[in-house]
């Protein structure tokens, strides 16, 4: 198997997951409409709650790269149900039975996952764009804002992929999976400034990686937070988001895929 | 065991789901360039079966080796030779017809060019190019059928698997899916079949392997087969519940072995030869005893008849 074959096979794969996200109207909607409607929701509601004085414009601000990280976490869901839907109608069995690279079904699938995002991401910053978020710094600081966004969501799709193997049923993907980003992606400063949070909650969400590439986001996007605590106070990670959240994606990603490439030996459909 | 002449050579294979074994040591041999047909009713193991010389389970024991190439050892040297189409068809309802065999194509390594010229090829040759542009999703079972044969068919691999590819089709969509696979036979594909219909089994193989909780409890030509379970079957259906075992005795003269009675339905059943002219001597015997009939009929033997003859019992659900 050449490298050339491992490529080819993963694009191969990669495209025929984005014509299906070209023809399932759910999907579709999940892409672009869900994205537009979480900025305007969070935008407003939040940050009208939170910053009553000053009509919520620094907080809209500073709101966004939270709910970029959130939707983004979210957008993972759907490697994982794309291939337990793949698993239970036989379609990894076809893909076992063929002299294809095993692992372009794994790669193909992530890397369709990534262009999804960076879709939803060019969405979401028009919309946020329209209702007063502004990129305070340089071009390239801000398109690595973007790529550690991607990078972080790459990572959290490997989990997802094993979970799909693992758990056949995209119902049960999609349920179980809220379960654990729900509670990630709210218990981290991507909503609320962190020192609103009690004790153990504010440890957790210290240290929880959405909060990392959220503030890393914002450092590159430059929309500081409104009411700065003193760096001195914050934990390890939030003093070097970018770090935390790179180490975190290898970290991540090298337990992650060895264990989805595994479960993708021994899947079997019904 | 390497023989050149023989296309698929199975010894010995074990699978076991805990408790239950599905395989018990199944040997197999198909020669080049011919059908074998795995006749079994649900849960035989004749999926089991397919999977592991597909590549897609490992056997517990035995070997398997596929136009010369072991299956456990070089599964994907095995792939290149072999297609295969599954008992649910495995076709992307996303995708169009076109789109799926060209992604097929793809995976194979056929190159871009070849693989779009392969898929227009199998489109026409299965009667789908007018629907080869829609998303399969609005395809009927029968075209997805054929669309998963076709898709078995794009490296035009020497060994093929279908695994039921006729369960769930009309009438009329078996006897073309009959046809297509005829033609492929025709062309020099070793082929193994899993099928429950007898019928099926007759049609289309040169070789059938009887298959019964993960064992093959007969094999042999479908004439031997037939040799030994009987020809057609009389079928007949008494009124009077109480005079079924007479019926049956008057009748057994004109069978080729004694008839098996159902007391539940009041019919009996019997191989018989001359199939016609056995059913009108039965009916003129029963009436000259004033034995009234319901329903008469002769049948071809099916699997339940099969397994009737070899196991002494009809065919079950393996647990
Ligand atoms: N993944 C599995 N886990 C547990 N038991 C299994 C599994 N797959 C198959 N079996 C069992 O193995 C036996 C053989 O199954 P198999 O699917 O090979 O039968 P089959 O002949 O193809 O039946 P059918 O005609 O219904 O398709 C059955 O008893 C089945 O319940
Ligand atoms: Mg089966």
């Amino acid at each position: 198997m050449s490298t050339l074959d491992v490529v080819t096979d993963a694009s191969v794969v990669a495209k025929r997951n984005l014509i299906k996200i070209k023809r399932v109207p759910d999907l579709l909607v999940f892409t672009t409409l869900s994205p537009i409607m979480f900025v305007l929701l969070f935008a407003y509601v939040f940050g009208g709650a939170i910053d009553p004085t000053g009509g919520g414009a620094a907080y809209r601000e500073f709101l966004i790269a939270g709910i970029f990280a959130q939707t983004v976490v979210f957008g993972a869901t759907n490697t994982g149900a794309g291939l337990a839907d793949d698993v239970k109608k036989g379609i990894i069995d076809r893909f076992r039975s063929l002299p294809m690279a095993p692992s372009a079904v794994l790669t193909g699938r992530t890397l369709s996952d990534v262009v999804n995002n960076v879709l939803v991401l060019v969405v979401m910053s028009i919309t946020g764009l329209i209702v007063g978020w502004r990129i305070n710094t340089g071009p390239l600081e801000a398109l690595w804002g973007f790529v550690l966004l991607l990078i972080f969501a790459y990572a959290i799709s490997w989990i997802m992929a094993w979970l799909g193997l693992l758990i056949p049923s995209p119902e049960v993907i999609n349920n179980a999976s809220f379960i654990v980003i729900f509670p990630l992606t709210f218990v981290a400063n991507t909503f609320v400034p962190l020192d609103t949070l009690p004790g153990p909650l504010r440890v957790f969400a210290e240290w929880n990686p959405v909060s990392a590439v959220t503030q890393a986001a914002r450092e590159l996007f430059g929309n500081p937070d409104p009411n700065p605590m003193s760096a001195a106070s914050l934990a390890w990670p939030l003093q070097h988001p970018q770090l935390y959240t790179l180490i975190w994606a290898v970290a991540v990603v090298a337990v992650f895929a060895p264990l989805a490439s595994w479960q993708y030996r021994r899947a079997a459909s019904r | 065991m390497n023989t050149p002449d023989v296309a698929i050579e199975v010894a010995g294979l074990v699978k076991r789901y805990g408790e239950v074994t599905a395989l018990d040591g199944v040997d197999l041999q198909v020669p080049r360039g011919t059908v074998l047909g795995l006749l079994g009713p649900n849960g035989a193991g004749k999926t089991t079966i397919v999977r592991i010389l597909t590549t897609l389970l490992q056997p517990d024991a035995g070997r398997a080796v596929i136009d010369g190439v072991d299956v456990l050892a070089e599964p994907r040297e095995v792939r290149r030779r072999l297609g295969l189409s599954g008992q649910y068809a495995a076709v992307d309802e996303y995708l169009t017809g076109f789109e799926n065999l060209d992604m097929i194509g793809r995976l194979y390594h056929l190159g871009r060019r070849r693989s779009r010229e392969r898929a227009r090829e199998l489109l026409e040759q299965f009667s789908l190019t007018d629907a080869g542009d829609r998303p399969t999703r609005t395809y009927s079972g029968g075209m997805r059928r054929r669309l998963d044969l076709a898709g078995a068919l794009v490296a035009h691999p020497p060994v093929l698997f279908l695994d039921e590819p006729t369960t769930g089709l009309d009438p009329r969509s078996r006897t073309e899916m009959w046809g297509v696979i005829q033609q492929l036979v025709a062309g020099g594909t070793t082929l193994l079949l899993t099928t429950q219909y007898l019928e099926e089994a007759d049609v289309l193989a040169d070789d059938i392997v009887v298959i019964d909780h993960g064992r093959a409890i007969a094999r042999g030509t479908a004439d031997q087969l037939k040799a030994q379970i009987g020809g057609e079957r009389l079928e007949l259906t008494v009124s009077d519940e109480g005079r079924l075992d007479e019926a049956a005795r008057l009748v057994t003269p004109l069978g080729v072995a004694p008839p098996v009675t159902d007391e539940h339905r009041r019919s009996l059943t019997m191989p018989v030869s001359g199939g016609v002219k056995a059913l009108r001597q039965a009916l003129d015997l029963l009436e000259s005893e004033a034995l009234e009939v319901d329903d008469a009929g002769v049948r071809r033997p099916t699997l339940d008849d099969v397994f009737l003859t070899l196991t002494g019992s009809t065919t079950e659900e393996s647990p």
